[in-house]
């Protein structure tokens, strides 16, 4: 009899102790983490795309609630959603304007040519690697969908000639077919940017137009047509000054003899100067 | 002694693979020299480090051996004319590594004299290391086996590292590359004066050359020629891929291992290629510039393969066209070995002073043929190909999952130097290689 009661008497004390221990633990390692971050991360996407800059969807929902970043900053969530979790924190909006990857090349099969036929890894990071992939234009798309594959959104797909498209809509601007792009064509810009040259071509002169039908041939007349600082041409490439992006209008396009400056429709459209070489082929051009 | 000697195996490293060689297509055939090529396009970067700053402009007429681009710091080095003309342009060309990068077009005097009129006489015994150092950076050296590192910079180690070793590659372990193999035949006389340079600029106090064992010709003549006096012995390796790695031929010759991530001269050991040495012995007595290199023409698509002393900055059109190309039937270019070497896209493209050989395939050729890539059946024969005792399958299942950074931090991957044993041996067809290169280059853009 005395067993038991030596038996539960110990294991009751030995309770009590690790009881004090535990609670003496919780007290002085206690991190108070404010509830909010919780309640504001299950209201993100939680897709932890990173295209606010922060690393995923937790570390933006701390710096949301330390007040540290604006909800608008995540391009994923809709408006609305955001909205209900500024309303939440109290906090302003904020919303950025809404960003998309854009792809400075419109050399697809049916107007660039391709000089040799590439056979490894069907891939543009590995074709890049041996000789530049063998396109004719050392800085066009390659057509493999690197970008297309790495994208979590589902935004880009490959068109018929093998140029990717990118779906506005979808896009949330992650910047991750930024990345993997092996000749770095994509960039991400304000939808609002809609003067855009589609093309990295550094050849001198026409040279660039024996590889391609679309090529900026730095001919200058977009930036002779635009106002005064608008496009520069630099290193044989018109490039646009996007702080000036107010003043910017279709004018720039009109005379461009290859169509390698373009204005971008909301709607997806993209609008070509009335000089521009019209291209009728739809089949890919010969290996040549 | 003779029965015997088919029992005596060469030394070698661990791992690697036995790939057909093809030598004999030009390893009887001497080095001989081609015309010139109408126009020559010389690369600015066509070493590792900073591109060389141009010292002419255009519609200067310049003499071959002339200074025409100058080395902007110390991990650079100059180019020089190698032909009499006048340069043309200084734009952009293709390259075999894809970019375009900024080249002079020298456009060569047909009935000019190509004598080399543009030479400094030195005195080779009085010169100090220091004085060497910077005599092969002003000659523009840079590893002739395909690295094209610059030579001068490997002559200084860093601080605190002795050189105690040189050696001199000469095994040419790729398939088709006879260049070194001739070079040791043809230019012994040069290539000892070269390593006697090596071995004065390093502090080194004895030289080994390194010759695989397909190549005992080359072994015996140099044992034949080398003066007893001087502390420079051969010795035949095994005929096995990649021994013209640095690493693996330090450790078939050596017995010892370059630490991960470290350099041949933290065990006191400095590499050189037999053709830069060569060189190195053929123009720092002259006081001349590197303008041409011995470069293996090989392949089945070319009629008349041989060896040829090719003018830096030659267009592989023009020296293609010189041998004998069978344009119907030519599948692929490389430059290089068919191991190692890169295939070319255009053949705009020169010969730079790292181009060993290039090599003409044919189209139907079986290794071109586009194979049907299989799952891993964990076979492990990557592995045991693998001369770095990398995980090769575990590499590739990673870079298949796209978890490149863990490539590099858990399995090296930073070590691999894509010698393409691993792929050759895979009965599945999974190009590892390729998959490795495209994890280091993806790496390399997000860390900078």
């Amino acid at each position: 009899m005395a067993s038991i009661f030596t038996a539960v008497g110990f294991m009751a004390a030995l309770g009590l102790l690790l009881a004090t221990i535990l609670i003496l633990a919780n007290r002085r390692l206690y991190v108070y983490e404010d509830p909010r971050i919780d309640q504001v991360e299950d209201l993100l996407p939680r897709a932890n795309c990173g295209a606010c800059g922060t690393a995923g969807c937790r570390p933006f929902a701390e710096m949301l609630v330390k007040g540290e970043i604006a909800p608008g900053r995540c391009t994923v969530n809709s408006p609305a959603m955001n909205k209900l979790i500024a309303d939440f924190l109290g906090v302003d909006l904020g919303a950025d304007e809404k960003r998309v990857a854009r792809l400075a090349c419109a050399g697809g099969a049916h107007v660039a040519f391709m000089r040799a036929s590439y056979g490894g890894v069907e891939s543009c990071r590995a074709a890049a690697l041996v000789s530049g992939g063998g396109k004719g234009c050392s800085w066009g798309c390659l057509g493999m969908g690197d970008c297309a594959e790495v994208c979590d959104f589902d935004a880009i797909r490959l068109d018929r000639h093998g140029l990717p498209i990118v779906d506005a809509s979808k896009c949330t601007a992650c910047g991750d077919c930024v990345t993997v792009c092996p000749k770095d064509l994509f960039s991400l810009h304000a939808i609002s940017h809609r003067l855009w040259v589609a093309c990295k071509n550094l050849d001198p002169g026409d040279e660039g137009e024996h590889e391609c039908d679309v090529v900026c041939t730095a001919c200058g007349r977009c930036a002779q047509d635009s106002p005064e600082g608008l496009i520069e041409i630099r290193d044989n490439l018109a490039v646009v000054d996007y702080t000036k992006n107010a003043i910017a209008s279709k004018v720039a396009i009109e005379r461009c003899p290859t169509g390698a400056i373009v204005w971008l429709e909301p709607d997806g459209r993209i609008i070509k100067g009335k000089d521009a070489r019209k291209v009728v082929r739809k089949e890919a051009l010969p290996l040549a | 002694m003779a029965l015997l000697s088919i029992f005596k195996r060469h030394p070698t490293f661990d791992h690697g693979i036995y790939p057909v060689e093809h030598k004999d297509l030009t390893a009887d055939k001497p080095i001989r020299r081609l015309p010139f090529a109408p126009e020559l396009v010389i690369p600015l970067a066509q070493h590792k480090g900073v591109p060389a700053v141009p010292l002419v402009k255009v519609g200067q007429e310049v003499v071959r051996g002339e200074p025409i681009a100058r080395a902007e710091g110390f991990l650079s080095v100059p180019m020089h004319a190698p032909a009499t003309g006048v340069i043309r342009a200084i734009a952009l060309t293709p390259t075999a590594d894809g970019p375009k990068t900024q080249a002079i077009f020298l456009k060569v005097y047909e009935a000019a004299s190509q004598e080399v009129l543009y030479d400094l006489e030195r005195d080779l015994d009085a010169m100090t290391p220091d004085e060497i150092v910077a005599a092969v950076q002003d000659a523009g050296l840079v590893g002739l086996g395909g690295g094209a590192f610059p030579s001068h910079v490997k002559m200084k180690p860093p601080a605190g590292k002795v050189i105690e070793t040189v050696i001199v590659n000469g095994c040419e372990c790729e398939p088709y590359l006879t260049c070194d193999h001739r070079i040791m035949l043809e230019q012994s006389d040069a290539l000892i004066r070269g390593i006697k340079l090596a071995l004065k600029a390093t502090g080194a106090k004895r030289a080994i050359i390194g010759v695989e064992d397909n190549k005992l010709d080359a072994v015996a003549h140099l044992r034949a020629v080398i003066p007893k006096d001087l502390p420079i012995t051969a010795e035949a390796v095994e005929t096995k891929y990649p021994q013209g790695a640095e690493k693996m031929l330090i450790k078939s010759i050596l017995r010892k291992e370059v630490p991960v991530g470290g350099l041949p001269a933290d065990i006191g050991v400095a590499v050189y290629n037999v053709g830069t040495l060569a060189q190195m012995g053929d123009l720092l007595p002259k006081g001349r510039g590197l303008i041409e290199r011995v470069v293996t023409v090989s392949g089945p698509a070319v009629a008349n393969p041989g060896n040829f002393m090719v003018p830096i900055g030659t267009p592989l059109r023009f020296l293609l066209g010189q041998v004998g190309l069978a344009a119907d039937r030519v599948g692929e270019v490389i430059l290089g070995g068919p191991m190692m070497g890169m295939a070319v896209a255009s053949l705009d493209v020169p010969v730079t002073k790292a181009v060993s050989g290039v090599v003409a395939l044919e189209r139907e050729d079986p290794d071109l043929a586009r194979r049907k890539v299989y799952p891993c059946i964990k076979c492990g024969e990557c592995l045991k190909a693998c001369p770095i005792s990398l995980n090769p399958s575990m590499l590739g299942e990673l870079a298949l999952a796209r978890q490149y950074d863990r490539m590099a931090s858990e399995f090296n991957l930073n070590q691999c130097f894509e010698c393409g044993c691993c792929a050759y041996v895979c009965p599945s067809n999974i190009p590892l290689t390729q998959y490795f290169r495209i994890a280091k280059s993806i790496n390399r853009d997000k860390n900078g």
